[in-house]
């Protein structure tokens, strides 16, 4: 205890006084980044009455707001839907950009350069550019208002191909060709050979796929008919409006579509910041 | 495994045993790419073509398309609204690139050098980036009510300054929306930062001190050029983030979208309102594709500037 | 006799058994998210389907937000609903996406929908044919709280009858705080809200005017009487200073968390009010100007059968929209959601007429107007806009009212195309 006491003191001695208000700033300023964050919460565990008291520490919490919310089952709807497909988008991504990726750093073939630079050039298109004609396509297929048709958009994209590319560009020939010499074939080689050297860069790409689905608001809010389809996103976007600005529910629901990123993030935090920095130097 | 692999190529029976090594791997590879193919043709390539094609056409929901030339871009042109939009998007990325640049620049600089609950502050820097942003605005919304209930306005009030309208102001609305997507996006930023300050080799840095630099100049001098790709992907990521700004404008005024009085509405906004309020399609793609020049433009002249220094 | 009876029972019973072994035609009705009004239709889906077993009937709900454009884009993309329900101003939109079709003058016969129905259902009509039945009925009148009356020294009983009135009561029961900010409005300013439909079919003809000719086609409010009501809405801030644009961030919000002592509002609201418990709150008609002219802004939501219900659908769809455009049906309705009956006889019942809530509404209807839409979203954008250039932007009322009616114009005439 008596050195648990001493040490940060003796640490802060020799400390020049510029780092210890950098500190002291620098956490100041996370604190209030957190602030909306904290707001929202306690809020979300306020009855109506307390709202208007800005008390961070609600004087007398209750979950009654959650149980309230969670009970009309809808929100347990929009969660299961926004897992399903941030998930399912999320394999197919980690499946095809580095399947993708892989075949363009690893296998000569003619026309591999023009298939990288088309495939390049798409991430020049804007989505709000391809929304219309997905639009058009989806109510041509039947897709609208079904897990497919909020899907299918993003079932690959060039970021991640590009991504994987580099990374599976550091990936040395030897390895590959010494099981091709054991005989497997090209399938097996890339996966259980190279994607195993990748998992760094596969985590990065299912970190921003998962994130960017998770979140997405866009697409779904135009392609979602019923309320039974919605993701949390939009579902709590229509919920907001329709509880005529009762900020304690508002606030609740904000806090369960929030939540359980910020959850994941305190047990994955090293793996999650370590992929935003892959991605972030080659993509 | 081995041997069922074996089996398995061998299987075609002589065809492909006769092919060499070099045409199997083409095989292979127009194999792996045969479904992705299909996938960026029909799902990219297709709907771009088609995007520009319903641009010059009046097709609205109800109604099948027929061609009108150029008319949606006339008009586009000679709506007040557009230009209105189009200094909006504009304001949104000359003040929301350089100051969330700038503000995760100076805390990835220091945070960079503090040892102390490193991970922790990052985290708190981080957190916001999480976020959904649809659920975001509803907070800050909440956050720039006027007295009783806002409570940042009541915070002012409380040591005596005046409250202010923010949402309410034709001239505070465009800030107040950005700040959520600025204060977002703060942690992405400065975690990429952070890992472009680390990639700068620590023997640099020694031999500047040894030269006797200042830490003003070191950081003229080594940090920050060393740092361009890094500042180069933000610039260009960050614009285009800020230029397609949609689910924190939508979300923070739901009964004025855009509003008051169109000040704070983005291109993306008109782009949905016109396709999804006014069911006019075709005039709605005419404004996609002028997203799409504006984005185009944007990061090649910011792509330019940045090598050419 | 008793036994022929029994046998005709018997056989009947065993005819709907068969009939709902063999076929139960399934029938889709959509409406939008309002908590009262979804469980009004749950439970007279419930009563038509006890009636009707050989009919299935399939409720969606979607946010009003999006409403009209999910119908449009399901029902094009075949998917929608048999049964939808519309908003009256919505109904030429609807018809020329060939979304909605006229009702069948067989089943629908007009002179009996032009006798049963209070005459605002006329806006249904196109040509002799009608395109939809509302359930009920919607007016609007002044809602105030009473504790904050009596808190203010105003009788709580008494509330204010004309517009003049209006303003002292707001003047007497607004509180501020020691820096002037509003910290509980006398009146609510929520152009977003009903205030845009009192504006248009009360304030501007308790002024001299009104607002459109030619079918609600020509704008006609450019002009003396339209300024004197845009300038007494505006005042309400800018001079008198009783309310605030935003506060609370809707109308509605502020009268609930009991921060406002009046609001305009409709039956609709009646709902979400009936839950307050942290005072009592009193309606009375909208205030009349200094000469006792009185006027209202009337509206529905009306049930329309889609272009997509064909063949025995299509007849179950009528079954359907008779059962819940009839008397029966209107009850539940004004016990659910508080909503005045569409049918004369069902509403003006004297025990309606002297209900302290009711009334008050059902009063407004005799004298009550309703706007033709266009596009009742950009129509309601026009008036928000015009407040705020003078509210916020320190327009002049006269130069804003110009761009507003230009601008709607410009709206209408788009329409007309």
């Amino acid at each position: 205890m008596k050195e648990a006491a001493s040490s940060p003191a003796l640490v802060l001695s020799r400390v020049r006084p510029g780092r210890i208000v950098a500190w002291t700033l620098l956490f100041i300023g996370g604190v209030i980044m957190v602030t909306p964050l904290l707001f929202m919460l306690s809020t979300s565990l306020k009855d109506a009455s307390q709202v208007y008291d800005l008390r961070v520490i609600p004087a007398a919490p209750t979950l009654d707001n959650y149980v309230e919310i969670l009970g009309d089952g809808r929100f347990t709807r929009w969660f299961i839907n926004s897992t399903i497909i941030a998930v399912i988008v999320t394999l197919s991504n980690v499946f095809f950009d580095s399947l993708v990726g892989y075949t363009l750093a690893k296998f000569q073939f003619r026309g591999r350069y023009i298939v990288f630079i088309a495939i390049l050039s798409t991430l020049m298109i804007p989505t709000e550019m391809l929304v219309l004609p997905w639009y058009l396509m989806a109510s041509q297929f039947g897709w609208i208002d079904s897990y497919w048709g909020i899907m299918f958009p993003g079932m690959m994209t060039a970021f991640g191909t590009f991504l994987m590319k580099q990374f599976f560009e550091g990936v040395p020939d030897d390895f590959l060709e010494a099981a091709r010499i054991d005989g497997l074939n090209e399938f097996t080689i890339w996966w259980k050979i190279a994607m195993p050297l990748v998992t760094p860069a596969l985590s990065a790409l299912a970190i921003f796929t998962f994130l960017g689905n998770w979140t997405a608001f866009f697409w779904p809010l135009i392609v979602t008919t019923s309320a039974e389809l919605y993701t949390l996103p939009v579902g709590l976007s229509s919920f907001a409006v329709e509880q005529s600005i009762q900020w304690e529910k508002i606030m609740t629901g904000a806090s369960i579509a929030t939540l359980p990123t910020l959850i994941i993030f305190l047990f994955l935090q090293r793996y999650i910041v370590r992929g935003v920095m892959l991605a972030g130097l080659k993509g | 495994m081995s041997v069922v692999a074996h089996r398995e190529v061998a299987a075609p029976g002589g065809l492909w045993s006769r092919l060499s090594l070099g045409q199997k791997q083409v095989i292979w590879a127009w194999g792996f790419l045969a479904v992705p193919l299909v996938f960026y043709v029909v799902i990219r390539f297709w709907p771009t073509f088609q995007a520009f094609y319903l641009s010059v056409t009046d097709w609205t929901i109800t109604k099948p398309a027929s061609f009108v030339g150029l008319e949606n871009y006339k008009r586009l042109l000679a709506d007040p609204l557009f230009w209105q939009v189009f200094r909006n998007t504009f304001m949104y990325l000359i003040l929301g690139t350089p100051i969330s640049l700038l503000i995760s620049f100076v805390i990835a600089y220091y945070l960079d050098r503090v040892r102390f609950m490193h991970s922790f502050i990052r985290a708190l820097y981080f957190l916001p980036f999480l976020t959904t942003a649809a659920a975001m605005a509803w907070v800050w919304r909440w956050f720039y009510q006027p007295v009783p209930i806002g409570v940042i306005n009541d915070i002012l009030s409380s040591f005596g300054i005046p409250q202010q309208p923010f949402l309410r102001s034709t001239t505070q609305a465009l800030p107040a929306v950005l700040a959520p997507a600025v204060w977002a996006g703060l942690g992405f930023q400065i975690i990429i930062f952070l890992a472009g300050l680390r990639a700068i080799p620590v023997t640099y840095y020694e031999a500047a001190r040894i030269d006797g630099l200042s830490e003003g100049a070191i950081l003229r001098k080594i940090t920050l050029p060393l740092l361009k790709p890094t500042l180069v992907f933000l610039v260009v990521f960050s614009s285009i983030g800020f230029l397609r700004i949609f689910d924190q404008v939508y979300n923070i005024n739901t009964n004025d979208p855009g509003g008051p009085l169109n000040s704070t509405k983005p291109l993306v906004l008109m782009i949905y309102q016109t396709a999804f309020s006014s069911y006019e399609m075709g005039y709605a793609a005419a404004q996609t594709v002028v997203l799409f020049v504006i984005l185009l433009v944007i990061s090649l002249v910011q792509l330019r500037i940045m090598r050419d220094r | 006799m008793r036994f022929r009876h029994m046998l005709a029972s018997v056989a009947i019973g065993v005819a709907t058994l068969a009939s709902t072994g063999v076929k139960a035609v399934e029938i889709e009705y959509w409406q939008y998210v309002f908590d009262t009004r979804v469980k009004a239709m749950t439970q007279l889906i419930a009563k038509f389907q006890e009636a009707n077993p050989d009919i299935k009937v399939k409720q969606t709900t979607f946010p009003y937000a999006d409403y009209q454009t999910k119908v449009a884009a399901a029902i094009l993309a075949g998917q929608g609903p048999d049964v939808v329900q519309l908003f009256y101003g919505w109904t030429d939109t609807f018809i020329a996406g060939k979304m909605i079709r006229p009702l069948r003058a067989e089943a629908f016969p007009s002179a009996d929908i032009e006798r049963d129905f209070f005459p605002i259902v006329s806006a249904m009509k196109r040509g002799n044919d009608y395109y939809g039945l509302p359930t009920a009925v919607r007016s609007l009148a002044l809602f105030y709280n009473k504790k904050i009356f009596k808190d203010a020294g105003l009788d709580p009983n008494n509330p204010p009858k004309t517009l003049d009135e209006l303003v002292a009561a707001a003047e007497k029961t607004t509180k501020r705080d020691g820096s002037g900010n509003i910290v509980s409005a006398g009146m609510t300013l929520d152009m977003g809200g009903q205030d845009h439909q009192w504006w248009r079919e009360v304030l501007i003809r308790q002024f001299g005017g009104t607002p459109y000719t030619d079918n609600d086609t020509k704008v006609t409010y450019n002009d003396e009487s339209g300024l004197k009501a845009l300038t007494f809405y505006t005042d309400l801030q800018k001079k008198h200073k009783v309310g605030q644009t935003g506060f609370m961030d809707e109308g509605q919000a502020a009268f609930r968390a009991g921060l406002a002592a009046m609001t305009i509002d409709g039956t609709f609201r009646l709902g979400s009010f009936g839950t307050i418990k942290a005072f009592e709150w009193g309606v009375v008609e909208l205030p009349a100007n200094a000469q006792g002219l009185r006027s209202n802004y009337a509206s529905y939501f009306a049930n329309a059968i889609t272009s997509k219900a064909e063949g025995e659908k299509l007849a179950a769809a009528e079954k359907f929209l008779k059962y819940v455009s009839s008397p029966e049906a209107m009850k539940v309705w004004m016990e659910v959601v508080g909503e005045l009956p569409a049918r004369r006889a069902a509403a003006l019942t004297p025990e309606n007429a002297a209900h302290p809530i009711y009334g008050p509404f059902l009063k407004g209807l005799e004298y009550a107007h309703t706007t033709l839409f266009k596009d009742e979203l950009a129509q309601r954008q026009v008036a928000i806009d015009m407040v705020n250039r003078v509210i916020i932007g320190g327009e002049e009322p006269k130069a804003s009212l110009a761009k507003a009616a230009e601008a709607e114009q410009a709206i209408l005439d788009r329409a007309k195309r």
